[in-house]
């Protein structure tokens, strides 16, 4: 797994950042070839990959503006919560964002053709004199520069009483999800008008309310699942064909606690933050604050699989309490084969688990240390002495640096990090251009490396 | 021809060609719905060499303009120089048919459907196909789609060697990997069916129909239902036994709603397209266990077809069927969980009692009417009135009226307004029903009580009733009952009630004709002219400028001419612009 090579570092250079820069979601789209990155600004930016397989920016634009609902009194923020790409229509390529409220369809397309040509005027808009005017000209369309442009397509709101939270297009390609706290619609892609309620957890009296939705996602082939998980720690499967309103779960992946570790802070730790299919459809992945936990879908009871991502935290929980860190929402994901487990930690740390050796390993992604072509080196949380030089207390912990977006190329081992207001973008260093090994943990040392010339974001 | 007659006609046909690239959308729109225009004056030629190719290469723009350019390609056979040339309006259909947006994409295939025709048998096979077959192996999906639709409008026409390539065309993209692509084939397929011969529909068609039916994706499979339909009304009877109806007794019963609510939305076109024979033997027990589906959607659906089904009923056994097999399902349904489920049963079910008959209707079908007219739902109680008159025509109303009139009422003075203003509307039906009598008996009191309801929706809609009402009894029962009591209201304290006499006024002039109106309703309108409130005063002037033609011309001068100017000097404005308005309408100036 892993040698990471920083091939692109798309931060702003200056160590200085507004509130607005920080990356609030990043997504791969379906081929790899693009990766869109979403703000607190309500700006997205677009990166395509280059022949030499650097990142570089192909559009940005400004995807939501803030807004107030003059009913509720309410601030609705810019900020893009998730970013979802459509299956390839054309040449063009097409993604949804959302904010709290409003889901937005745009399309990114290419212009390299330009009508030249008028009748009545010459080419700087100058009126003709008309009595040169003897013919008519029918406009002639000559190459240009390449123009990307971003257009919105569909704007799809009003039907969201919470913040969206998720949002998930279906393997029918023509209809999507968006999840609140308490309610998923199903809408259709064409259709801005009006979407279908499938799942609402709210109770007639809202004092009643135990938990809330906290993601929610569709399986990757079958067009009638879909997944969700809740603050209580649990996820639900539905099964869209049984009935038109999935508040009966198919199946319910829970754990059972164990009374006797039982504490104040077991319902708040054991809230899931994402939840991802893996490619095959066959497991789901779920993030909680303390461990990542890979389900089989025929199996309820137990995760197949539990990966502590900081365990060193039990003792401190207290402390990230009065902070609110504990609320922090990490999001997870899966390498394009299924094999390994990658999501995010605090001190801009991130986590890798290969599930065939359990192998494990943390890597940091911070301006200090990723240098272009440089290896990133392993590093090891202790609690109380060190062993090595190298070691990091964890008292020494920042946790105000926090990676809570990641993605994953979908095919090869190219992974995306966003770090506050930086984007790094490592590829594994032996993998051959074009071609990838099936990724397996590296004896020492792991050779994540970085790439030259860094592009400006 | 351009050119010759110098800048004065040259000028607008320029604005209109720059204007095809202007920034504003809406100019562009402006000239691409003229296209004609500037085709016309460049000439056929010329439109075939620059302006089609400048049109192939336009599809950048916004939605609108690509959808009325679309549009307008559709008919410009002639402005290319006739059908010997209209295989010039390919290319830019063709790239307009690739585009994203779905209703571009379809105007473009219309199009493309439409010029089709225009193509000569030679033209098909050289220009027509050869697009076909680019856009059924396109790269993106959405060329794809569009080529679905095409398939059925040249195959008619071209060489057999031909067809067996469109056949195979068609068949790679019933299995494409896309679900759009797969979706547009299985909504073409009943098209494509049709054009072809029986046995090619045998061998190719039913395997293709078979393959979709139990497609992975949901979405692919409910559309294969219609087209199930489609096929199985070109097949001759003995052999759909064999060929189709496995298949659609599996999508009635498929695992997802939301194919057998296909099912069930499709019921009746199935039941003609597989006879009488099948529909007992299948279709028969099929419906019943859609009537019992566990997904309320699937039961309102199914429950919405129940008159058409029954009515298609061989006759011969059509009574047995409902009473042992329908009937018992449809009394489930009455005190189903869903009020959608009882609302579409409530909308159908009383046209049963005319295929059932008197003795049946009174003693089977009345006590669920009487149970869904005590609904808790009122759409239910609303759908069972407003369909009263199949009834009627069967056993009379009587049996019905001592629960109707509870049902009524209540509804008549339902919380929410939109209730009411439903049974508003069913009034006049009633009355018709009822009769007189009962009506004045019973249901008077409610249509007043409605001119006062403190909703302006419902007081109005209560003047457009009584209006009705008049129509249906006549002006001498409207003199008696409803105008003392619509003057009545000119006095009353509230300046919305008295506004409502007016507004009444206004509706029922017309039909009470010219004496009542001068007799009884002009003096109260008149005299409202002084009311203090200035809403009023200017609603005077609107009363009297609609009802003055229903009066003579004696009146006119005499009674409303001087009413109208003392409004004309009154100091609020709106009054004076209303009686001003008034007397110029009237032509009393």
């Amino acid at each position: 797994m892993l040698s990471p090579v920083l091939c692109s570092d798309l931060a702003a250079l200056e160590p200085e950042y507004t509130e607005a820069d920080v990356i609030s979601t990043v997504e791969f789209n379906q081929s790899g070839e693009f990766l869109a990155t979403g703000d607190r600004g309500g700006r997205v930016v677009i990166f395509q990959r280059e022949p030499q397989g650097e990142y570089n920016v192909y559009s940005t634009f400004q995807s939501h503006e803030p807004e107030f609902d003059y009913l509720k009194s309410l601030e609705i923020e810019e900020k893009i919560n998730k970013i979802r790409w459509l299956p390839l229509h054309n040449p063009a390529h097409f993604l949804l964002a959302t904010n709290d409220k409003t889901i937005k369809l745009w399309k990114v397309s290419e212009r390299d053709k330009r009508a030249e040509g008028y009748n009545l005027r010459d080419e700087e808009g100058r009126l003709k004199d008309l009595s040169t005017v003897t013919t008519l000209q029918v406009p002639v369309l000559r190459p240009m520069d390449l123009l990307v442009e971003a257009s919105p397509r569909r704007v799809f709101a009003n039907a969201h009483a919470y913040h969206i939270n998720s949002i998930s297009v279906n393997s029918d390609c023509e209809t999507y999800l968006s999840a609140d706290d308490l309610r998923i619609n199903l809408w259709h892609l064409n259709i801005t008008d009006r979407s279908f309620n499938i799942v609402d957890l709210k109770p007639e009296n809202m004092e009643d309310l135990s938990e809330v939705i906290t993601v929610a996602e569709f399986h990757p082939h079958h067009c009638h699942l879909l997944a969700f998980s809740s603050s209580t720690g649990t996820t639900r499967l539905c099964d869209m064909r049984a009935r038109a309103l999935c508040d009966q779960h198919a199946k319910l992946f829970e754990e059972a606690v164990d009374p006797s570790r039982r504490s104040f802070f077991s319902e708040i730790v054991s809230s899931v933050s994402d939840v991802k299919f893996s490619h095959s459809g066959r497991y789901l992945l779920t993030r909680d604050y303390l461990t990542v936990k890979v389900w089989d879908i025929n199996m309820e009871n137990k995760p197949v699989e539990t990966y502590q991502v900081h365990d060193y935290l039990r003792t401190k929980l207290c402390s990230l309490y009065e902070s609110d860190c504990i609320f922090d929402k990490f999001e997870c994901a899966w390498n394009g084969t299924d094999s390994v487990i990658m999501t995010g930690a605090y001190n801009n740390y991130f986590r890798m688990f290969d599930r065939a050796s359990l192998r494990d390993v943390t890597l940091e992604a911070s301006r200090e240390v990723c240098k272009r072509r440089a290896v990133l080196q392993p590093r090891r949380v202790c609690v109380g002495k060190k062993r090595k030089e190298t070691d990091v207390s964890v008292d020494s912990l920042d946790f105000r640096k926090k990676i809570l977006h990641t993605a994953w190329h979908p095919e090869e081992n190219i992974i995306a990090i966003a770090a506050s207001n930086n984007l790094y973008i490592f590829q594994d260093r032996l993998t051959p251009n074009g071609h990838h090994n099936t990724p397996e943990i590296q004896s020492a040392p792991p050779k994540w490396q970085t790439q030259a010339n860094p592009p400006t974001y | 021809m351009a050119g010759a007659e110098g800048d004065d006609s040259l000028y607008p046909i320029a604005v209109l060609i720059d204007e095809l690239r202007n920034e504003d959308v809406q100019l562009r729109l402006n000239s691409i719905k003229k296209l004609s225009t500037i085709a016309l004056a460049l000439g056929v030629e010329r439109t075939r060499t620059e302006l089609l190719p400048f049109l192939t290469d336009t599809i950048y723009d916004e939605d609108e303009v690509l959808l009325a350019l679309a549009e307008q390609l559709g008919s410009f056979t002639v402005l290319v120089g006739g059908p010997e040339f209209v295989h010039n309006l390919l290319p830019p259909l063709e790239s307009l048919a690739t585009v994203e947006e779905t209703v571009v994409r379809d105007k473009a295939v219309e199009s493309l459907r439409k010029i089709s025709q225009e193509h000569s048998p030679v033209d098909l096979e050289v220009h027509f196909v050869p697009l076909v077959k680019r856009l059924a192996s396109g790269d993106w999906f959405t060329s794809r789609t569009s080529a679905c639709g095409l398939f059925s409008v040249c195959y008619p026409r071209v060489s057999s060697s031909v067809k067996a390539d469109i056949r195979q065309h068609f068949r790679t993209l019933c299995s494409d990997d896309t679900p759009m692509v797969r979706r547009a084939a299985a909504s073409k397929l009943g098209e494509f069916a049709k054009v072809l011969e029986l046995d090619y529909v045998k061998s190719d068609i039913i395997p293709l129909f078979t393959a979709l039916a139990s497609d992975e994706q949901d979405s692919v499979r409910l559309l294969a239902v219609e087209a199930g339909v489609s096929i199985a009304t070109l097949l001759p009877q003995e052999d759909l036994e064999a060929l189709v109806m496995a298949t659609l007794r599996q999508a009635a019963e498929d695992k997802s709603w939301r194919v057998r609510y296909m099912v069930a939305d499709k019921f009746s076109e199935l039941q003609k397209a597989v006879g009488p024979e099948i529909t007992k033997t299948d279709l028969v027990p099929a419906f019943q266990n859609l009537l019992k589906d566990c997904e309320a959607e699937v039961r309102a659906a199914a429950a919405n077809k129940v008159k058409v089904f029954c009515e298609n009923l061989p006759e011969d056994s059509r009574e047995t069927i409902i009473m042992t097999h329908i009937l018992p399902c449809v009394k489930e349904l009455v005190s189903d969980t869903n009020q959608h489920v009882k609302s579409a049963l409530a909308s159908v079910i009383m046209s049963l009692s005319t295929i059932l008959g008197k003795d049946n209707t009174v003693e089977h079908l009345l006590p669920l009417f009487l149970v869904q007219l005590k609904d808790e739902c009122p759409e239910v109680r609303l759908n069972i009135i407003s369909n009263l008159d199949c009834v009627n025509e069967v056993i009379g109303i009587r049996q019905l009226s001592q629960s109707l009139l509870p049902a009524i009422v209540e509804l008549a003075e339902d919380a929410k307004w939109r209730v009411r203003l439903a049974i508003i509307e069913y009034m006049p039906l009633l009355a018709g029903q009822l009769g007189v009598e009962f009506f004045d008996e019973k249901l008077n009191s409610l249509c007043m009580a409605w001119l006062i309801d403190h909703v302006f929706a419902i007081r109005e809609a209560a003047t457009c009733n009584l209006m009705k009402l008049v129509e249906k009894f006549g002006a001498v029962w409207a003199q008696n009952t409803i105008v003392p009591k619509v003057l009545g209201m000119a006095n009353d304290s509230n300046y919305l009630h008295r506004m409502t006499t007016l507004f009444c006024i206004n509706a029922l002039s017309e039909v009470c004709g010219q004496e009542i109106t001068t007799k009884h309703m002009l003096p109260v309108v008149l005299k409202m002219s002084t009311d203090q409130v200035a809403n009023v005063r200017f609603n005077v002037a609107r009363s009297l400028q609609k009802i003055g033609p229903v009066l003579d011309s004696s009146a006119l001068q005499a009674e409303v001419k001087p009413v109208l100017e003392k409004l004309a000097t009154d100091q609020d404005m709106d009054v004076k612009y209303f009686a001003l308005e008034a007397i110029s309408v009237l032509a009393l100036a």
